[in-house]
């Protein structure tokens, strides 16, 4: 990002406690203006505390909020400037559709008049494509429709951070990859900051300017989809950003940019390191399914393992194979269709050859 | 098991249908049926004793009423930010309030005030200057108001609070998240969504103290209610009369009870 980037939220080691539970930990991180920020990790890592102390429904054990360079922790939640969808909508039951989404507006102290609410809400109806829907009651809106209520009624405020908590959850498939590339178009058409917290790495990855990984309460790393993707520093990152092959092993030799390891079954490799590391740590080394090459012939260079057939999966685009190594185990291998066509198929049972450029794998932390 | 359950019915309803049926009985006797009238209907309507205890017990009802689904709405809101032994206590509390018989309300109520009464009024008495008539206070409205308020509150209580627990609390943060503070919240999404509960108190309530005799025969002082008066009248002898004031306060109550419970109803569906 360019150094012309204002911060518009910061985090400053903060930390939320629920009696012995500890939700967040220790939390640094700096929201910019206008980017499209996910909070991403399994159910229970603390990603809505982390999402409700920015919007001041909780408040922090340790550490500060910062909203625009000031500290926060004590503005209430009806006093900051930003604006939440909830995971199940919270759309008020008594109220109609206008009136669910003028309600933010309505709170204004002057009042705005009812020609600027007026305006105000049906401008936002057009967004969210629903025009002409004011009038209609809650239930009478289906789980998409109300959704995108729910959208309507935080952005009518213009918050300066727009804050999303699991907001696809409830949607099936197919509506899901819709709301993501509306939500998308709008997030670069109105210019306000996303904060999306989700389980779902696809939904992070497509979606996100930057991902920020959380684990146990922690953060683990932040970066943009391509920097976690390509250099995850952690085996817990590389697995929950794609998928990966792990392989155990010890640094036998440690340099600058690589890093030679030695793997279980006495094999050495090398790497990129992705963390500082020393001779004899014990490591994890990381390759991606689609950088393993499968052959009939053992490769001339590099590094290449004999390997049996274990299943063959037709994705379309890709195959994927599960092979077996008799010194690394498993391993995961996605073959393009064009490399296919080129060697042809490998059946279950066959004997082959994976091979890869050291270009490719990873030297992670545990 | 089926004949049972209708004989059941059948002894409970049998002697209210009758009640209505003779009320419209045109002979002046409760045995024998003479004839279809509604002339006992205009009777009673006409009595001057008969009105003037349906106005009683209305302004009765009606006070119970607004004071029980003010006071029980406010305790409801109030005990959402108590817990532990506290609130265990007052649920007991709250329950005990319902489950003990009118009598020992009436008779409870009738000595405590007694007492009280007997210890104010000397107190006021002595209080006020030599010559002017010092207030006394007495067995009357009031009392019966009050009595019939503490009974009821402890059913709006419980009306409201199960309508609370049952509301989404994400609602009430969605409010303070688009900026109402939190008398906003209170008056734009609290209060109308627990309305129908509270509506429905209110009806409960009203006819609690419409019917109830145990407790206003004891705490009503002077004042006679419908029932009361429909009690000293039966002693006289049953008349068509009292079966056509019997009819209609069934008629009147059931109602209000039908409209209460389909507020409840509406209320869990719509939010549900
Ligand atoms: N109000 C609360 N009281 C007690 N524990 C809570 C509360 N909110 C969250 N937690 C706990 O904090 C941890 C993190 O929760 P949460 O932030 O909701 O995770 P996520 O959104 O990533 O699934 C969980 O272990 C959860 O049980
Ligand atoms: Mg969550």
């Amino acid at each position: 990002m360019s150094a012309a980037v204002r911060t518009i939220a910061e985090f400053r080691g903060l930390t939320k406690t629920f009696g012995p539970v500890v939700a967040a930990s220790d939390l640094n991180l700096s929201i910019a203006e206008g980017e499209f920020l996910s909070f991403l990790g399994p159910s229970g890592c603390g990603k809505t505390t982390a999402l409700r102390m920015l919007a001041g429904f909780e408040a922090p054990t340790e550490g500060e909020v910062l909203l625009d360079g000031e500290v926060v922790n004590h503005v209430e939640a009806h006093n900051r400037p930003v604006n939440m969808v909830f995971q199940h909508y919270a759309l008020f039951p008594h109220l109609s559709v206008f009136d669910n989404i003028a309600y933010g507006l309505r709170q204004r102290r002057p009042q705005p008049d009812r020609a600027t609410v007026k305006q105000k809400v049906e401008k936002v109806l057009e967004i969210v494509r629903l025009e002409g829907f004011g009038p209609r009651r809650i239930w009478e809106m289906s789980g998409g429709q109300q959704q995108r209520v729910a959208l309507a009624r935080a952005i009518v405020n213009e918050p300066k951070i727009l804050l999303l908590d699991e907001p696809m959850a409830a949607l099936d498939r197919k509506l899901r990859k819709e709301m993501q590339i509306e939500l998308q178009t709008l997030q670069r058409r109105l210019g306000i900051t996303f904060v999306l917290v989700t389980h779902d790495q696809e939904e992070a990855l497509s979606m996100s300017d930057r991902i920020c990984v959380m684990n146990g309460g922690r953060i683990v790393q932040v970066g943009t989809p391509r920097e976690l993707y390509d250099n995850p520093r952690t085996r817990y990152v590389a697995g929950f950003v794609g998928t990966s092959n792990f392989f155990d092993a010890v640094v036998a030799e440690a340099g600058p940019d690589h890093v030679a390891a030695r793997l279980a079954g006495g094999q050495h490799v090398r790497g990129k390191p992705g963390f500082a590391v020393k001779t004899g740590q014990e490591v994890c080394v990381s390759i991606r399914p689609e950088q393993i090459a499968l052959s009939r012939e053992a490769p001339d260079a590099g590094m290449s393992e004999p390997v049996t057939i274990l299943n063959r999966i037709f994705l379309g685009e890709h195959t994927e194979y599960l092979v077996r190594s008799g010194t690394l185990g498993d391993i995961l291998v996605l073959v393009p269709r064009q490399s296919e066509l080129n060697a042809g198929t490998f059946n279950v049972g066959e004997e082959a050859f994976v091979s890869w450029d050291e270009n490719a794998l990873l030297i992670l932390e545990q | 098991m089926r004949l049972y359950a209708i004989s059941v019915y059948l002894f409970l309803y049998i002697p209210i249908g009758v009640i209505a049926v003779f009320s419209f009985n045109s002979g002046r006797h409760a045995s024998q049926f003479m004839g279809f009238s509604t002339k006992w209907y205009g009777k009673a309507l006409s009595n001057p004793f008969v009105m003037d205890a349906l106005e009683t017990s209305l302004i009765a009802a009606f006070l119970t009423a607004c004071l029980a689904a003010s006071l029980g709405t406010m305790a409801a809101i109030a005990l959402q930010g108590v817990s532990g032994w506290l609130r265990t206590l007052f649920d007991a509390l709250i329950y005990i309030a319902v489950m003990i018989p009118g009598i020992v309300i009436g008779i409870a109520t009738l000595i405590a005030l007694v007492t009280v009464f007997g210890w104010v009024n000397p107190m006021l008495a002595a209080l006020w200057p030599e010559g002017a008539t010092p207030p006394q206070l007495n067995m009357g409205m009031g009392t019966l108001v009050a009595a019939h308020t503490m009974f009821t509150m402890a059913l709006v209580i419980i009306i409201v609070r199960a309508r609370i627990a049952g509301m989404d609390r994400s609602l009430l943060e969605a409010s303070q998240d688009l900026f109402a503070t939190p008398w906003g919240t209170f008056r734009q999404v609290t209060l109308p969504l627990i309305a129908p509960a509270i509506l429905a108190g209110f009806l409960l309530s009203f006819t609690f103290s419409f019917d109830d005799f145990i407790i206003a025969f004891f705490v009503a002082g002077s004042e006679t209610t419908l029932p009361i008066y429909i009690f000293s009248s039966i002693r006289r002898g049953v008349t068509p009369e009292i079966n056509a004031i019997g009819t209609m306060v069934m008629a009147a109550s059931l109602m209000l009870l039908v409209i209460a419970q389909m507020l409840l109803r509406r209320g869990v569906s719509k939010s549900g």
